[in-house]
């Protein structure tokens, strides 16, 4: 350390970062990428899905080292040798894919980044701080039991609890409620009234605008803007992504008449898990052509309804009927065979086998299609086709022509899963949390399909926390509480508010037992 | 009441080497890696603790050259599978082979030489109590040894930071990596406990087991303490009673042979084995996250840079 000018006047950068590049392959990830971070700010970093936003920050992480380029850290020259000495100098990071130890417990997680401490007093500090900041966590329970909105609060927390002077966000806000949302913001406003500073990267440009007051837009692995969001609007931060416009969803009105695709009755199903949440007397249909969607907070049921309609779970027989046929014992490939879809909302080992390439992957979903196996052997030909023929038309990015699933950016894999399972053009599709990490492109390129498939009358059931995307899709909404369904009702008897309301329902619920 | 002491006694004698090469797996296989050259390491502490008992006279000393033997074995394989990420089953494997090899050269010029068997604890008082003296008050000290590491290794895996890190980085190495922990120096210390144990376990057998050397003589105790891992479901606390389990199956079974039972001695030997199979299945009857091998166990770690 040269110790020269470290203690200068504010408007020295806490970050400098200078013509950063990094090279996959044929595939330029990062080239010569400039980015200033000041103490006191919270510094958006956007672009598209494979813009090359997480090779940046695993960079200022140390996680990879660059092939050139310079990091100046409080005026002083950094070579980072790996994560222990960017955490070392204050640099803290919340990963896009969780960086969690799924069969240890919430403390034990958080316990692993912070120095050592005894866990009792930990347990009681993880729990004070995660409620200081809205963002509930039980400390003693294990990972895999927890829903990924779950997941994430904790890795915001553990972050927090390490006081960094640079704390860099990979989409923190995209398995959030609007109430653990709104209660993050607050903490990084705090954050930054400290002086200290963010990095956030989002694809959600309203919160940018709200949060952030500058900005570095990357594409294509460059720099092409660096600018004031708060000053701009969400459309034309787009166009600086994308480069061009992006196109609203074409919605057509209410649809909804064809027959029954999808019939749920009184599904009533004890979660296996004992901090699971049980489905209460679920009942709901999905017609042919129209698309219904279901809210609420991770963790009131979810995953359980999911499993139980994908068949990985199995009920009653008529308590799930797919075109009027009972399905509840039948296992999910007579389910597929009957032309539904299933997309879980987790991308990396349930959507898609992280070591497998993609078109490997295409198999683990579409092995009951005709075409991919000849006389008992795989036809990688004809997956190779597939896969090409997903990644033109759903634009997937990546180095290599089939790369292994694990090697994808998050938004590009969500892209890939999505793409393999409409493909075919299914009667019906279930898909939660569809367009979870994908950037405002996308995400508006994989809602037109799921429109576009409803208009050939396809049926879609849509899980998600982001009302904003269930407002934009849905013909109808429903609530999903403490593993209770309301009735679903028509998008225009509906507001954010009356949604959010019975959203939170749920913890009101929790908050006065005594009384109820 | 006699043949139930004597009985107990082996019982003792046969399970303590399992224990031992047992308890330094549970470490390295919680740390990630899949040692499968235990019996190699076991076989060369064993060699190698009988040669410099017999040069110096010590068993002291015999008993410590038996560890740093097994401990140099461990260094080699931790050289192949975390230096240059080498597939762990196969550097397992030829860890083996050849430690069954050198172990035959460095016992060579000491077949056939005799010394007596390592001294028992003698407690005035308590070591004369009927039954229960010598079974308790009169073991050798390695006996104790075994069981204080298996309490120790229990207590820190489940209570320190120090086990949490190593659990962390068998679970998931990436993520360790990631929160700044070093997976190789993690796995590197582990490897090298193992190996220690593995050795400690061998120079007791050519010790106070028999005690004399002859090649071989491991006769696959080595693998016996790798399914007693598996047994225990990576819990130093279970690997005790597997330990005994095992060695308990493995005497009983030569007794019941000597009493002439009308059962053939090839099912009697299979007793053991049977055993895991049956308590292995019991197991996987429980709920996930109680009996999960270590998520990245045999995966070799490479990070991006």
């Amino acid at each position: 350390m040269t110790g020269v000018g470290t203690q200068d006047s504010g408007d020295q950068p806490l970050l400098a970062a200078s013509a950063i590049s990094k090279r996959y392959g044929s595939l330029l990830a990062n080239d010569a990428i400039d980015l200033a971070i000041r103490p006191g700010e919270i510094h958006a970093l956007l672009g598209e899905n494979g813009a090359g936003k997480s090779t940046l920050v695993k960079i200022l992480y140390g996680l990879i080292a660059p092939d050139s380029g310079q990091i100046i850290w409080q005026g002083a020259p950094l070579v980072l040798s790996g994560p222990a000495e960017a955490r070392h100098h204050g640099i803290a990071m919340v990963f896009q894919h969780f960086s969690l130890f799924d069969t240890l417990s919430v403390v034990e997680n958080v316990a692993l980044a912070l120095p050592p401490e005894p866990v009792a007093a930990l347990s009681e500090r993880v729990y004070r701080v995660s409620r200081e900041y809205g963002l509930d966590l039980e400390p003693g329970r294990e990972v895999w039991r927890l829903s990924v909105g779950e997941r994430q609060r904790i890795e915001i927390v553990r972050c927090l609890m390490q006081n960094p002077k640079l704390l860099i966000l990979d989409e923190p806000t995209s398995v959030l409620s609007p109430t653990e949302t709104s209660g993050l913001f607050r903490t990084l406003e705090a954050i930054r009234g400290e002086g200290r500073s963010v990095l956030y990267i989002s694809h959600k440009l309203e919160e940018v605008r709200v949060l952030c007051r500058s900005a570095t837009v990357l594409r294509h692995g460059r720099k092409v803007a660096s600018c004031d969001p708060s000053r701009e609007s969400a459309a034309s931060l787009a166009r600086m992504m994308v480069g061009e416009d992006i196109h609203d969803v074409q919605v057509k009105p209410h649809r909804g008449d064809g027959a029954e695709r999808l019939g749920v009755r009184q599904l009533n199903l004890a979660s296996p898990d004992p901090h699971g949440t049980s489905l209460v007397d679920v009942s709901f249909s999905v017609r042919a052509g129209e698309i219904v969607g279901i809210a609420g907070v991770a963790g009131n049921g979810q995953d359980e309804l999911f499993s139980a309609l994908s068949g990985e779970v199995s009920s009653l027989p008529e308590t799930v009927c797919i075109d009027g046929q009972a399905v509840g014992a039948k296992g999910i490939v007579a389910r597929r065979e009957l032309g539904a879809a299933f997309i879980p909302e987790e991308r990396l080992g349930h959507g898609a086998a992280p070591g497998f390439t993609l078109s490997e992957n295409v198999l683990v979903s579409q092995h009951g299609k005709q075409g991919f196996v000849r006389r008992g052997v795989l036809d990688r030909a004809a997956l190779r086709d597939c896969l090409a023929a997903i990644r033109q038309r759903f634009d997937v990015r990546a180095g290599e022509i089939d790369p292994p699933a694990r090697a994808l950016s998050g938004g590009n894999l969500q892209k890939f899963i999505v793409g393999r399972d409409i493909m075919g053009a299914p009667r019906l599709v279930i898909v939660a949390q569809p367009t979870w990490g994908v950037d405002a492109g996308a995400a508006a390129f994989l809602r037109q399909s799921l429109v576009d498939l409803a208009e050939q009358s396809g049926a879609v059931l849509v899980i998600s926390q982001d009302l904003d995307e269930l407002f934009e899709l849905s013909d109808r909404i429903a609530v999903l509480s403490r593993g209770r369904l309301s009735p679903a009702l028509p998008r225009g008897q509906q507001t954010r508010e009356s949604i959010g309301l019975m959203m939170g329902e749920a913890m009101r619920e929790v908050a006065h037992a005594p009384h109820a | 009441m006699m043949i139930f002491e004597a009985i107990l006694l082996t019982i003792i004698t046969a399970a303590t080497p399992l224990l031992l090469a047992a308890i330094g797996e549970v470490v390295v296989e919680r740390s990630g890696v899949l040692n499968l050259g235990v019996e190699g390491m076991m076989i060369m502490g064993a060699a190698t603790g009988f040669a410099v008992a017999i040069l110096t006279g010590s068993s002291l000393l015999g008993v410590m050259a038996g560890l740093f033997a097994g401990m140099a074995m461990s260094l080699l394989f931790a050289a192949l599978v975390l230096g240059l990420a080498a597939n762990q089953v196969a550097s397992g494997l030829a860890l083996t082979i050849f430690g069954l090899g050198l172990s035959g050269l460095v016992g060579f010029p000491f077949v056939g030489a005799k010394r007596e068997a390592m001294a028992h604890l003698y407690l005035p008082y308590l070591s004369d109590l009927p039954f229960f003296g010598r079974v308790i008050f009169g073991q050798d000290p390695l006996v104790y040894i075994a069981f204080a590491l298996a309490l120790a290794v229990a207590l820190i895996i489940g209570r320190t930071r120090a086990g949490l890190v190593l659990r962390a980085v068998g679970e998931n190495h990436h993520s360790a990596h990631a929160l700044g922990h070093n997976v190789r120096q993690v796995r590197l210390l582990a490897i090298l406990f193992g190996g220690a144990c593995a050795g400690l376990a061998g120079a007791y057998l050519s010790l106070v087991y028999t005690p004399f050397w002859t090649p071989g003589m491991t006769a696959g105790r080595g693998w016996i303490a790798l399914a007693i891992v598996v047994f225990a479901s990576w819990r130093a606390g279970r690997a005790v009673i597997g330990a005994y389990l095992f060695g308990g199956v493995s005497i009983l079974q030569l007794h019941a042979q000597g009493f002439g039972l009308g059962v053939p001695a090839q099912a009697l030997a299979a007793l053991p084995y049977l055993t895991t199979i049956i308590v292995l299945f019991a197991l996987s009857r429980l709920p996930r996250g109680s009996s999960r091998a270590p998520a990245c166990l045999g995966q070799p770690f490479l990070p991006a840079r």
